[in-house]
């Protein structure tokens, strides 16, 4: 086994430990905080894979929470549907291995339907370029969430419950340490250079004989699998899901992440997405406090607002984020909007 | 000599507009040659013919005998046809040496499988492809150069670096779009004694766009001549010098301009 | 003859829906024309016309006494359109003063640089409107005041057409005649659209570009203003994220036409309008929204350029 794997593995071992020895302190004691930790390991996720696609690969995606949400639905109707037959089958609703391998199976499951209708939008979708692609991701986003919406056996408009909270700080930093390691283990090669070079110059990058269909698909693929297991994670750690939960402003979520962190930097996203995650909760308790004027109050609370500012204030200053590469930003695209 | 690379009138019409009409050419191994004409004569449209930018709307593009129309670009450069762009175009976030590197993914054993598992065969080619690259570096003298981004590189180098990239795909053909644009007469002189090099020392084609007479009269065998997307002339430097047709095109302009 | 009634009713229906969607759609296109840039923050435009309609009409509600007329009498019709009217053409002038400064604000300043910026920095714009208009003014909808009063057209027979359905029909068409105007008979129009077709040439020849972006900014949120009134007469609920989903099923009308083709965008909103209400009205209600993208990815899917647009070549 290369040294790579194994330094995953270990690493795995440790998130293992902590949970095995840690988690039900944590959960009982810091509840507060066990519930921000999980959402972080989440919208890292998200983050550092949507980062393989708008900043590696240089395509602007606006539809990532579409993919989330059809992992999380996936998990969810397994778990509600499937899962006494596995758990029983396995050993039992008591049996921590069984409850963990049907959540394992349920999270794997989310990850291909979601790479599967990441194939799905991709293929036709990667074939314009610029606003256009942002446009038709977005659409693409919105009609998964209409179709959810009309369908009876995920609970339409009137959510879906989820049983059992499965979702632990091992299978979500696990998952983390997952993706983390794929697109970095994938962008870091030679064959992973092909990547940048789509996002740099597609024209340059077919002359040198790469096939930037291939990697552009490949990008939204692997992205959309990891989305879906953060809609697996996140299916089991809210345990009731509603499809307004998955709407466009989700991606927007993702996508300020992306920005502030710099696109095609997987460091800067994943601190930015621990940012972003913990800033309203600081901002909630700062408004508060006597520091903050009454007036100002709820302008704190709104995430939205602020955000928005943020992204303004941010492509006016810094249009590189954290820790982009300015110059790699230049020339990303061209006059040209469709074709 | 068999041809390597033919066009058997070749016609690209945009809308209503013909950018080259009916334009037969051959380049055969291991030869030099030159496409040159007045600006907008539609070099360089052949040149997106040839390598599968814009499809021909009618005739054929043949490598080898081996019909190219309709592949894809990276299809194209796959059979072996590599080339260089008119403005630059290396890949701006990239370092020199990725740059290099990045072209080396044509001939790629292993894939996205192997980058994640990063066994021993992995590593083992990654090894070798960083080894050629900087072979590579160094024949052009890039080498100590390998972790500049390439924006900040001297114009003449970004131009040798791009060579040295289409060189990386290994192909057998090698396009070069007007690679003496903005260059002083020393770099150029550089530049000939480059091309010659690459041609010999990698035995492939050439077919060489360009303004600058000297260069194209200086080191290609044949000569074609593009007018307003008509082939007006063909033949070796001496006759195209002295060809009537070929001066009038030119306006006066003649050998040296 | 039932048949044709009812297949006459959804189109009038189709036509009133697709006329809004137009007028918006314009916004859209006119200023993809001159920028190759769509603005993303346009559908709040829209909505920030309706809740100028909404906030300025208290102010003239005694002398034009909106809301006490039930019907439209040869009497008082004048003096109900005039009231009416007041109210949009001040709520346009609003939204095309708040359109130039968000163009000056937000968009110049980026105006060299790559367009996913300007895009980004426009999705930041829409949320920053629609999220400062909740906060000042509530999340919850408002009722939009009775500009004209709102009954069946007499004299049509089994035809239930609305009068405010007819004062959006009749209102667009003068709208659209007097763009055609403007873009077809004055210089601005020109240099609309010589800016359109290539900036660098524009400015040689003596255009101030930076005017004439202004202006189409202020043209297009007049427009996307007009509609949000209109539909504001006909369905008196104003909400401050009323305007995502007619602003996306507009672009799609404006890509459908073929974006920076003016009478494509016009086109384009029709279409869509008469799409969205047959869905309805073959019974699948809950699929209304979802039509315009099904119909945005068709068309870029087989026709990128749209109906009425050119094709645009990367140069290599």
């Amino acid at each position: 086994m290369s040294r790579a794997l194994l330094i995953l593995f270990a690493a795995l071992l440790v998130c293992l430990s902590v949970s095995i020895f840690g988690e039900n302190f944590i959960a009982s004691r810091y509840a507060y905080y066990y519930d921000i930790l999980i959402t972080i390991g989440i919208n890292v996720i998200l983050a550092a894979s949507l980062n393989l696609v708008n900043g590696y690969t240089g395509q602007f995606s606006l539809g990532h929470a579409g993919f989330m949400a059809v992992g999380a639905y996936t998990s969810a109707s397994w778990s509600n549907h499937l899962d006494p037959y596995i758990v029983g089958w396995l050993g039992g609703a008591g049996s921590p291995f069984a409850t963990n391998v049907a959540f394992l199976i349920s999270m794997l499951l989310a990850g291909i339907l979601a790479g599967v209708a990441g194939f799905a939008v991709g293929v036709p979708s990667l074939r314009v370029k610029g606003d256009y692609l942002a446009i038709v991701t977005l659409g693409f986003g919105e009609i998964i969430r209409v179709t959810i919406l009309n369908t009876d056996f995920v609970g339409a408009s009137r959510g879906l419950s989820v049983a059992g909270s499965y979702t632990n700080l091992f299978w979500t930093y696990g998952s983390v340490l997952v993706c983390v390691y794929v697109v970095l283990g994938l962008v870091h090669s030679t064959y992973g250079r092909g990547f940048l070079t789509v996002r740099d110059d597609e024209v340059a990058a077919e002359a040198m004989g790469i096939n930037t269909t291939k990697y552009k698909v490949m990008a939204f693929v692997v992205a959309s699998f990891f989305a879906g297991i953060a809609g697996a994670l996140y299916a089991h750690f809210k345990a009731f899901l509603t499809p307004e939960g998955f709407n466009f402003f989700r991606s927007v979520d993702v996508v300020v992440f992306v920005i502030l962190g710099g696109m095609g930097s997987t460091i800067g996203v994943v601190l930015a997405a621990v940012m972003l995650t913990i800033l309203p909760e600081v901002l909630r308790a700062l408004s508060h406090t006597q520091f903050v004027p009454p007036a100002y109050q709820g302008l704190l609370e709104n995430r939205l607002i602020l955000y928005s500012l943020l992204l303004i204030i941010l492509m006016l200053t810094r249009p590189q984020g954290l820790f982009g590469d300015p110059g790699a930003i230049r020339k990303r695209f061209t006059r040209s909007g469709g074709n | 000599m068999e041809d390597l690379l033919k066009l058997d009138k070749c016609t690209i019409k945009f809308g209503g507009l013909t950018a080259v009409a009916n334009f037969t050419m051959e380049v055969g191994r291991r030869e030099l040659v030159g496409l040159i004409g007045p600006n907008g004569a539609g070099k360089t449209t052949v040149f997106n013919m040839v390598t599968g930018v814009y499809p021909p709307t009618e005739g054929d593009v043949l490598l080898g005998g081996e019909p190219l129309n309709g592949l894809r670009p990276y299809a194209i450069t796959g059979k072996g046809i590599a080339r260089t762009f008119q403005n630059i175009r290396l890949f701006i976030s990239l370092n020199v040496f990725d740059n290099v590197r990045a072209a080396f993914n044509l001939h790629l054993e292993h894939g996205p499988m192997h980058a994640l598992t990063r066994g021993r065969a992995f590593s083992k080619e990654e090894r070798e492809i960083e080894n050629r690259t900087l072979e590579l570096l160094k024949i052009f003298n890039l080498d100590r150069h390998r972790d500049v981004m390439c924006k900040s590189l001297p114009y003449g180098d970004q131009r040798r670096l791009e060579i040295v990239r289409a060189l990386a795909t290994k192909p057998k053909l090698l396009l070069l779009d007007e690679p003496a644009a903005g260059m002083t007469p020393t770099e150029k002189s550089n530049l000939m004694r480059l091309i010659e090099f690459v041609q010999e020392t990698f035995d492939i084609s050439v077919l060489l766009v360009e303004h600058d007479m000297r260069v194209v009269m200086g080191i290609c065998k044949r000569i074609y001549v593009l007018d307003h997307g008509v082939a007006i002339a063909e033949g070796t430097p001496e006759e195209i010098r002295r060809d009537p047709k070929v001066i009038e095109a030119y306006l006066g302009e003649g050998p040296g301009g | 003859m039932d048949r044709l009634l009812e297949i006459v009713q959804q189109l009038v229906n189709g036509v009133s829906l697709g006329s809004i969607y137009a007028l918006i759609a314009l916004g859209y296109t006119m200023v993809y024309g001159v920028l190759r840039f769509i603005n993303f923050a346009h559908g709040d435009i829209y909505m920030l016309g309706a809740y100028s309609g909404f906030l300025l009409a208290p102010f003239f509600s005694h002398f034009f006494r909106f809301g006490e007329f039930d019907t439209f009498t040869p009497q008082n019709t004048l003096f109900i359109l005039s009231g009416a009217g007041l109210i949009m053409v001040l709520s346009m002038a609003i939204c095309a003063v708040i359109g130039v400064l968000i163009e000056r604000i937000a968009y110049r300043p980026l105006r060299q640089r790559p367009r996913l910026n300007v895009l980004i920095t426009a999705i930041g714009v829409s949320l920053f409107l629609q999220n400062i208009t909740q906060y000042r003014l509530g999340a919850d909808p408002k009722a939009f005041p009775q500009l004209i009063p709102v009954h069946v057209v007499e004299g049509l027979g089994n035809l239930t057409i609305l009068t405010s359905q007819l004062a959006i029909i009749v209102a667009t068409i003068l709208l659209l005649f007097f763009l055609r105007l403007i873009v077809m008979r004055t210089k601005m129009g020109m240099a609309m659209r010589a800016l359109s077709l290539n900036p660098t040439a524009c400015s040689l020849m003596g255009v101030n570009n930076d005017v004439v972006i202004s202006f189409t900014f202020a043209l297009g949120s007049a427009l996307a203003a007009a509609a949000g009134i209109l539909v504001s007469m006909d369905s008196p609920s104003i909400n401050p994220l009323m305007g995502n989903l007619p602003g996306i099923k507009a672009f799609v009308a404006a890509v459908l036409g073929g974006i920076g083709n003016i009478p494509g965008a016009a086109l384009g909103g029709l279409i869509i309008g008469i799409l969205e209400t047959l869905v309805v009205a073959i019974g699948f209600p809950q699929w209304r929204d979802g039509i315009a993208f099904a119909v945005l990815i068709v068309i870029l899917l087989f026709k990128p350029t749209g109906l009425l647009g050119k094709p645009e070549r990367e140069k290599v």
